[in-house]
């Protein structure tokens, strides 16, 4: 099956450290990484998934405009808080479409309050920043889509080999991880792919911490209608607890820690 | 069963330590050298026995008769006393813990020394019969606190009690908000306890006699009279109190008894029981350490003590049901908490009275309330989370703020009032409704709803639109009248209370010479600010009616709200909170030199008290409901439960001594995927609530289906709670309209 994607097109990548653009934060989610999260949800995405559910912050110009001070002033709001109860979380949107100012960000954040900060990401652009940008980072997301590299294009309208290369060196460089991936129906849940995938993950060893298996959902279409884009997905149908179990069980058989 | 049929041969105080607590009365030093903290998960608890589940069944069955018809009985004839009634039981054969407030489970007793109307009213409601012989005697030959109270009310009082400018006044029922040491009982037996009442009147023969002196001398009198009415109650259930506990199962039973006897004699606004499972334990763990007793039995004393505190009821009208929605008694339970010396004062009986959720089931009471500190074990910290997770039926508090200022042996009267337990009271004084206050500002005095002149002297603004500057001058002027008029009115009540309707066995488990506050509080506190924020940061045009009274409002462009975490607002809500609390403190007389203090908090009773007030300039419309307590108002917190949180943390403790309220509720799954990380994450997201400031929180975790579900098919729910401000209620119990306002309520499905 040949799938067209939305938009083929996406904004250039943002270099600037000083200045970047926020589509939206949220001051406490409990299912961005480990314990509460402020999560900063970055504007900007070089990829086009078929079941995004924030197709509103593909493009920088969604979000508004801001400087690192900004967004110090946003988590200096919560700092205590999320020293007992969790940390921030960059998310998106891709955050690495914006690698030069999240860094400068993250590097502020963890000199002045010392708080845990996660990364939310699919890797497709780590190439670009030298190891040291990982310092900051405690915990990497990283979002694998489908372990075979035909559908991944076709799921998400890019290459899956720069995100593999990337979970190779969040082991080389020692990174804890999260490893996320999306249950969508005909499309990722084969239990073939899924026992692919695991395998790939059990090779990166103690440092996966846990394996978010996220049954798809249908909580984006309003966002694609709202924006006049073709939500592909429209009649998938959302995994049942068991089918989500199922998986996970997959992920579990290798020793991982799945939820 | 026979409850009590003797005493162990060895000596009550066997196996304490030998302290300063066995000379004069100290139940604080008596725990701190006995009690065994724990530090550990709850893998101990033991599950119901069979007999507490089929007590806990036949009670079932009466619960649901109550629920159909309202009351299921009164003991109408028989004024209520300590001894008034005989013995009670539910089924002799099966309790283990015994005693009732009358003479069978559920049925009420009347108290007409509170306000023989209250009475009359609460028994026509439910379909009995008002008794001839009590109306005679509380109409020709005694007087009742009510009577006396508008006796002396002046006409300003009464207009402000009218309009609703301010609210709930105890002076037609019970003031409650006393918590007797009950412990006192236990740990000493009456003999002791009445010889120390002899010695407190005996140091008194030579003051000056005075009307003060006078007035301690008839009240130390009472309260040793009431000490002997608790021993011969005792004795009708075959209990004798002369002398200290002697078991676990006698300390659970005295301690009962004696708070039984407060319930007997006062319908106070709120009963709470104090800080007994802490002392418990101690109780328990030397009859563990004698092997005459088992995880499973300890279990079930407690959960047959909280059966007895489940079914605590008193007559009161449909009016003040309204006011105070579902049945509520405020059988408050102080839970955990640290000691001053560093260690938790958590043991395993903490664990034991919030098990009891399981064991019976979840209910609105007793009114669980943890003491929440950083501090606190881990293994507890998380059972507690689990437990309002399971439940949504505790709420918790603040004991790193509260502990510096009342020490490590208070107690929550209510639900959010800290007093040290035996040697602190307060004078409650219901609220002040500042959104109406600010109305009133606006219109110069006069009531937006009836158009009436109820504050004299201002002049109402003329502009179209509202000027923040002039608006505030005004307020602050209204806001000094209310105070004194309020002051005025609590001066009065308490007066009378003290005359016509002493707690008589509540003080005579306190000290002689205590500190007394006069609690005084404030309603829509949100409101206010947010209309404030509103004039201030938007522009606020004023509709007038054709008597030119300003009686809606028209907001252009927007305001930010309270509730997220802004401080622009946040600000004008800390202003109004120390503002109005030096207001009062300003009035030149508190009654018995009590020491002024106010709390944000509503109850329930934001419901009526919104019905009340006419349109706000936040947008808010004629009669729509308040949020309860110091909650945002419902729906504009839109940043989520954490943003929430950080705005109601900033209200300061300093000036609201007597307790600030939020009640959260969030989906289950807004805290995590999985159970562990929901514990976790609440767990977490109470340490910081408190490290924040944050004095009180009530959690709920539930989903609006359930409740929306609960509505249609109250059958299938018998036993849902929901914690509201404060305390907590059978969501079942509630009218459709409050059902509704707590649907309403802010559901963060996002934290």
């Amino acid at each position: 099956m040949t799938i067209s994607h939305p938009d083929d097109t996406f904004d250039g990548i943002h270099e600037a450290a000083c200045h970047g653009f926020l589509h939206s934060v949220e001051s406490g989610a409990a299912v961005d990484g480990p314990g509460m999260r402020f999560v900063f949800f970055m504007a900007g995405c070089q990829f086009r998934c078929l079941y995004c559910h924030n197709p509103d912050t593909w493009k920088l110009h969604n979000g508004t405009r801001v400087e690192v001070d900004d967004m110090l002033a946003q988590v200096g709001k919560y700092s205590r808080f999320l020293k007992f109860a969790g940390g921030v979380t960059f998310s998106g949107g891709e955050p690495l479409m914006q690698a030069e100012f999240v860094g400068a960000t993250a590097r502020a954040i963890k000199k002045r309050w010392d708080l845990h900060i996660a990364l939310d990401t699919q890797g497709f652009l780590h190439a670009k920043v030298p190891d040291s940008w990982f310092e900051p980072i405690d915990l990497v997301m990283l979002d694998i889509k489908h372990i075979d590299p035909v559908r991944y294009k076709e799921l998400t309208a890019q290459e899956l080999q720069p995100t593999l290369d990337f979970a190779q060196r969040l082991v080389r460089l020692g990174k804890q991880m999260r490893i996320r991936y999306v249950l969508v129906p005909g499309w990722t849940d084969a239990p073939d792919d899924v026992a692919k995938m695991a395998d790939l993950v059990a090779s990166y060893g103690d440092l996966v911490e846990l394996v978010e298996v996220l049954p798809f959902h249908q909580l984006g279409i309003s966002k694609w209608d709202r924006l006049g884009l073709d939500y592909k997905l429209r009649d998938t149908p959302t995994p049942t607890h068991d089918d989500a179990e199922a998986a996970r069980d997959i992920f579990r058989a290798r020793g991982l820690v799945a939820t | 069963m026979n409850a009590h049929s003797s005493t162990t041969t060895s000596e009550p105080w066997d196996g304490f330590s030998d302290g300063a607590w066995r000379q004069a009365v100290d139940v604080r030093g008596f725990i701190q050298e006995n009690y065994t903290p724990y530090e550990g998960d709850y893998s101990f608890l033991a599950g119901p026995t069979e007999r507490t589940e089929k007590l806990w069944g036949q009670l079932g069955e009466l619960l649901k008769k109550e629920r159909a018809a309202g009351v299921l009985d009164v003991s109408a004839d028989r004024p209520s006393t300590i001894t008034a009634h005989d013995a009670g039981y539910i089924d002799k054969d099966l309790e283990i813990i015994v005693g009732l407030q009358t003479d069978a489970p559920l049925k009420r007793a009347i108290m007409p020394n509170g306000g023989l109307r209250m009475v009359e009213n609460g028994l026509e409601a439910y379909g009995f019969k008002p008794d001839e012989m009590v109306h005679e005697i509380w109409t020709k030959y005694r007087k009742s606190h009510n009577q006396g109270v508008f006796d002396v009310y002046s006409p300003d009082i009464i207009a402000c009690r009218k309009s609703g400018v301010i609210t709930g006044l105890p002076d037609a029922y019970g003031r409650g908000r006393i918590i007797g040491d009950y412990r006192r009982v236990a740990l000493y037996g009456l003999d002791f306890l009445k010889e120390d009442k002899k010695r407190e009147h005996r140091e008194l023969d030579d003051a000056v006699f005075d009307h003060e002196t006078l007035r301690l001398r008839e009240e130390l009198s009472e309260q040793y009279r009431a000490l002997e009415e608790l021993r011969e109650m005792g004795l009708k259930y075959g209990v004798d109190m002369s002398r200290p506990a002697a078991t676990a199962r006698e300390a659970i039973q005295f301690t009962y008894l004696g708070y039984l006897a407060a319930v007997k004699e006062q319908n106070g606004a709120a009963m709470s029981i104090g800080r007994v499972s802490t002392f418990l334990d101690i109780y328990i763990e030397r009859d563990f350490a004698r092997g005459t007793l088992t995880e499973s039995e300890a279990q079930e004393m407690i959960d047959d003590m909280v059966m007895k505190l489940r079914i605590i009821r008193f007559l009161r009208t449909p009016e003040y049901d309204e006011l105070f929605s579902g049945d509520p008694t405020w059988v408050t339970e102080a839970i955990g908490g640290m000691g001053l010396d560093g260690r938790t004062l958590v043991t395993k009986n903490s664990m034991r009275i919030l098990h009891t959720l399981y064991n019976l089931g979840p209910a609105p009471e007793p009114n669980l309330t943890v003491l929440w500190s950083s501090s606190l074990p881990r293994g507890f910290k998380d059972f507690c989370a689990k437990v309002s997770k399971d439940t949504s039926a505790i709420q918790y508090e603040n004991d790193d703020l509260m502990r510096p200022k009342w020490g490590d042996d208070y107690g929550i009267a209510c639900c959010v009032s800290a007093m040290a337990i035996g040697k602190q009271m307060q004078f409650f004084g219901a609220r002040a409704n500042l959104a109406k206050a600010l109305l009133y500002a606006i219109n110069g005095g006069v009531d937006e709803k009836s158009g009436k002149l109820i504050a004299a002297g201002f002049e109402p603004i003329t502009g179209d639109v509202l000027e923040y500057d002039e608006v505030v001058a005004k307020f602050d002027k209204t806001m000094d009248w209310l105070a004194k008029t309020y002051v005025k009115a609590l001066n009065c009540i308490h007066y009378m209370h003290d005359r016509y309707a002493y707690e008589r066995i509540e003080m005579a488990l306190h000290d002689r010479d205590i500190l007394r506050t006069m609690a005084c509080g404030i309603a829509g506190l949100s409101i206010a600010a947010d209309s404030l924020s509103a004039i201030k940061n938007a522009k606020v045009h004023v509709v007038r009616n054709e008597q030119g009274l300003a009686v809606d409002y028209r907001i252009e462009g927007e305001y930010p709200a309270f509730g997220n975490n802004d401080d622009s607002v946040d600000d004008i809500a800390v202003w109004l909170t120390r503002t109005f609390m030096e207001k009062v403190e300003a009035q030149p007389h508190f009654y018995r030199k009590s020491m002024p203090t106010q709390s944000v908090l509503t109850i329930t009773s934001n419901v009526v008290y919104g019905k009340k007030t006419g349109a706000t300039p936040d947008g808010r419309a004629a009669g729509e409901p308040f949020a309860p307590g110091a909650n945002p108002m419902n729906g504009r917190d839109k940043n989520g439960f954490v943003a929430a949180g950080a705005s109601v943390a900033k209200l300061p403790y300093e000036f609201a001594k007597d307790g600030i309220s939020w009640t959260a509720s969030a989906t289950p799954t807004s805290m995590g995927h999985t159970e562990a990380e929901q514990v976790r994450n609440l767990s977490n997201c109470l340490d910081a609530y408190v490290d924040a400031g944050g004095f009180h929180v009530n959690v709920n975790m539930l989903s609006r289906e359930t409740l929306m579900h609960a509505m249609d098919h109250p059958e299938e729910h018998p036993q849902l709670t929901v914690r509201v401000s404060g305390y907590a209620v059978n969501f079942v119990k509630l009218t459709r309209e409050q059902q509704l306002d707590v649907i309403g309520r802010t559901f963060h499905n996002k934290m």
